[in-house]
């Protein structure tokens, strides 16, 4: 089945905004078809149609990129993909329960849907986050720490409509038709929430406050860089600490603090550590540049 | 004296704000670009070269050779990838960085363009991460709006373009070269070597491919010169790390510190194994790394030290397993792993993950045969070093490492499932009920 007139004018017009971030046309295949996923809920017949037409290749071509990758649904999905990471260290610190229970309380299996479209189960692998073991993803948002319990009723919410919080990610997760088209490249509006960081992901710097530790100040330059660095120190970069940026009302900032020196290797006081924030939801905004930095659509390619 | 955390990359991650271009100024962020724009692109390179920065992505190249590898401008363009498909089994060090910190990598893509005469940079973002291509791409939006990127790059004439690039679901696009097939629109298959990217990498163009945690640690040896950078560490293992430690500890989580500290060292920093247990097996730098037991904790994680020890230091990727841990499981899962994804291109690897599976699942369930271990073995010597890539060679590291250290497990397995031996619900570290046989 064809898409309405105006629905595929659309696609096309965003399939030029994607096409435009790259040197060669070609390099837009995948977030076309992520697109197309926001689309259609997954790679239909008609979408790996239009990329192929829009990009001058055959839909054999297009299908034997969409059928390599695994985010690529080739079945209508659910709102909401579950993931439970069933790779070795997630498996043995809980997944391979989580697994069994929330498969079983579901009725489905890997790949499957609920009957009512609202969950797609997967076996998941390693999604980077293996200090929070066991891990469950959904709509690829990390809920950490995950428990069979907490999983369970994590679907159960899900099913019924409700609103779900990841641990790391936006204030709420966002059907796969809405992922898919941040994964396009066009933003949604929801950087901003959510938090920077979990607690493990902070364990380390917590403890080298606690204990004074730090990077070594920096060395004086006998080599050119470290000659230049010296020479932005004046300007504000590089130096050694001020006194006065180790901010003596900040207790968690050890006085070692003030040794240090250089960019990256110390943070000063920051006077809103430990506020609570509460993440402001900006409304929802096309981008009209899609992703933003791309300048000039250069799709000739340059070889020579 | 005992090695000490040294957060650099990580040293205001706790700011509740950290991702935002006000926070990463407020600590002195994107000074280092302006310091590296005052200096000759030469320069830098021979900075990188002097602070020993090897890459951080596993194999340890040297991040300045690398760059020296380009040929000569010719006019045409040439491009910085950054790997940031961060997909590893055990490794979780880039995702936190850039969830929290994404604009410490976008100053090391500016300096690094600047530094290699790209005009161009391509972030590959694993697409099973959303939240962190968010912060990405807003981040890239912020440093264009703020001058550290775009045309005339603060007033350099120097133009420097970031397009952030969200993957499908795939391990193998951490290989370098299949990570360019697939920016490049096709199947994400590594490319037979030579040429490498340096010569013919995107496009056929002269390509630098680094990992995320290496061009996120160039701003800092601008700042602070090659000399404090390769104050640290050890030998030819410089600088600092992400050392990312998880399973059963009591604090798992990354812990930043110069290359060279020992697991014994970050076990007293986490708390140590979790209460009532020991230390069975780990990972040095993820699962394509050889095991470590208990008789390595005091094995420097350094790139020679570990090389020496008989593994690899890898992505810093500690997975640690207690006494509770069945060897013989852990080794199916992630072989399991390796056979979903081999891109099928080598027959060695397809064919031989395929079959090293089969196998280990019998011997898991205690049906495994006399001659299973030698199957194992010689399965595993048949893939190594045949095809074109590592994620062949990593499929076998597990295997003959833990027949090394574990051989007896794998031989009770011709008789006792693994987890009558290891009851699987003992190692979990959450409340779960009775687990009988292998979850599929």
């Amino acid at each position: 089945m064809a898409y309405p007139t105006e629905t595929e004018a659309r696609l096309r017009a965003e399939f030029v905004e994607i096409i435009a971030r790259y040197p060669m046309a070609r390099s837009a295949l995948l977030p076309m078809l992520h697109l197309i996923q926001s689309e259609d809920g997954y790679v239909s017949p008609r979408g790996i149609g239009l990329c192929a037409e829009v990009l001058g290749l055959s839909t054999a071509e297009v299908s034997a990129v969409a059928t390599f990758y695994t985010q690529y649904k080739r079945h209508p999905n659910g709102t909401y993909t579950v993931g439970v990471c069933i790779n070795t260290l997630c498996a043995v610190m809980g997944g391979d329960a989580i697994w069994d229970r929330v498969s079983s309380h579901l009725g489905i299996g890997h790949d499957e849907t609920t009957p009512d479209g609202a969950l797609t189960l997967e076996r998941i692998e390693c999604n980077a986050a293996c200090d929070y073991a066991p891990v469950v993803m959904v709509n690829w948002e990390f809920f950490d720490n995950q428990t069979p319990d907490s999983t369970v009723e994590l679907v159960d919410r899900l099913a019924g409509g409700q609103r779900a919080a990841p641990t790391r990610g936006a204030a709420e997760v966002v059907g796969f038709r809405e992922m898919s088209r941040v994964l396009a490249g066009f933003p949604d509006g929801r950087a901003d929430e959510g938090v920077g960081a979990g607690p493990e992901t902070v364990v380390g710097l917590k403890l080298a406050r606690e204990r004074g530790w730090h990077a070594p100040r920096r060395a004086e330059g006998t080599d050119e860089s470290a000659a230049v660095a010296a020479t932005a120190s004046s300007s504000g970069y590089g130096h050694s600490r001020e006194e006065g940026s180790s901010s003596s009302d900040d207790p968690v900032v050890p006085a070692g603090v003030a040794d240090r020196g250089g960019a990256l290797a110390g943070k000063p006081a920051a006077d809103s550590r430990g506020t609570t924030q509460q993440p402001t939801r900006e409304p929802a905004r096309p981008d009209p540049g899609g992703l933003t930095g791309t300048g000039t659509p250069d799709r000739t390619p340059k070889e020579t | 004296m005992a090695t000490t955390l040294t957060p650099v990359l990580s040293s205001f991650w706790d700011d509740p704000k950290s991702w935002t271009m006000k926070t990463y100024r407020d600590n002195d962020g994107y000074c280092a670009l302006r310091t590296a724009l005052g200096m000759a692109p030469a320069a830098i390179i021979d900075a990188v070269k002097a602070s020993g920065l090897r890459g951080r992505g596993g194999a340890g190249f040297p991040t300045g050779m690398k760059w020296g590898f380009l040929p000569a401008p010719d006019g045409g363009p040439r491009y910085l990838v950054v790997n940031a498909d961060e997909s590893e089994p055990g490794t979780c060090k880039d995702t936190p960085l850039m969830l929290a910190a994404p604009h410490i990598l976008i100053e090391g893509v500016a300096i690094t363009c600047y530094a290699i005469g790209a005009e161009r940079a391509f972030i590959y973002l694993r697409g099973e991460e959303l939240h962190v291509y968010r912060r990405l791409l807003q981040a890239v939006a912020e440093a264009r709006a703020a001058g550290y990127l775009g045309t005339d790059v603060l007033g350099s004439g120097r133009t420097i373009e970031v397009v952030v690039h969200a993957g499908a679901g795939a391990y193998i696009c951490g290989e370098e070269t299949a990570l360019l097939d697939s920016l490049e629109g096709r199947r994400g298959q590594p490319r037979l070597k030579p040429p490498f990217p340096a010569v013919a990498g995107l496009y056929s163009r002269p390509t630098v491919v680094n990992n995320v945690e290496t061009i996120a640690s160039v701003p800092s040896i601008i700042a602070n010169g090659a000399e404090w950078f390769s104050g640290m560490g050890t030998g030819k293992s410089t600088g600092y790390g992400l050392f990312s430690l998880s399973g059963h500890v009591k604090r798992p989580g990354q812990y930043e510190a110069p290359l060279g500290i020992t697991l014994r060292e970050l076990l007293d920093m986490c708390g140590g194994i979790r209460e009532g247990h020991e230390l069975k097996f780990w990972t040095p730098g993820g699962s394509s790394t050889p095991i470590f037991t208990a008789e390595h904790v005091d094995t420097p994680l350094d790139f020679e030290s570990v090389g020496a020890a008989g593994s690899m230091l890898g992505t810093r990727a500690l997975q640690i397993f207690d006494e509770t841990t069945s060897v013989v499981r852990a080794v199916l899962r992630w072989t399991e792993f390796y056979a979903h994804e081999s891109c099928g291109k080598c027959t060695p690897c397809r064919e031989g993950t395929y079959w090293l599976t089969q196998v280990l699942r019998r011997v898991e369930a205690g049906h495994g045969t006399a001659e299973d271990i030698d199957v194992l073995l010689d399965t595993c010597d048949n893939i190594l070093g045949r095809s074109f890539c590592a994620l062949g060679d990593g499929a076998t590291s597990p295997i003959t490492s833990a027949i090394q250290y574990f051989r007896e497990e794998f031989e009770a397995g011709m008789h006792t499932p693994a987890w009558e031996l290891f009851p699987y619900h003992r190692s979990a570290i959450v409340p779960v009920g009775e687990l009988v046989g292998a979850s599929r």
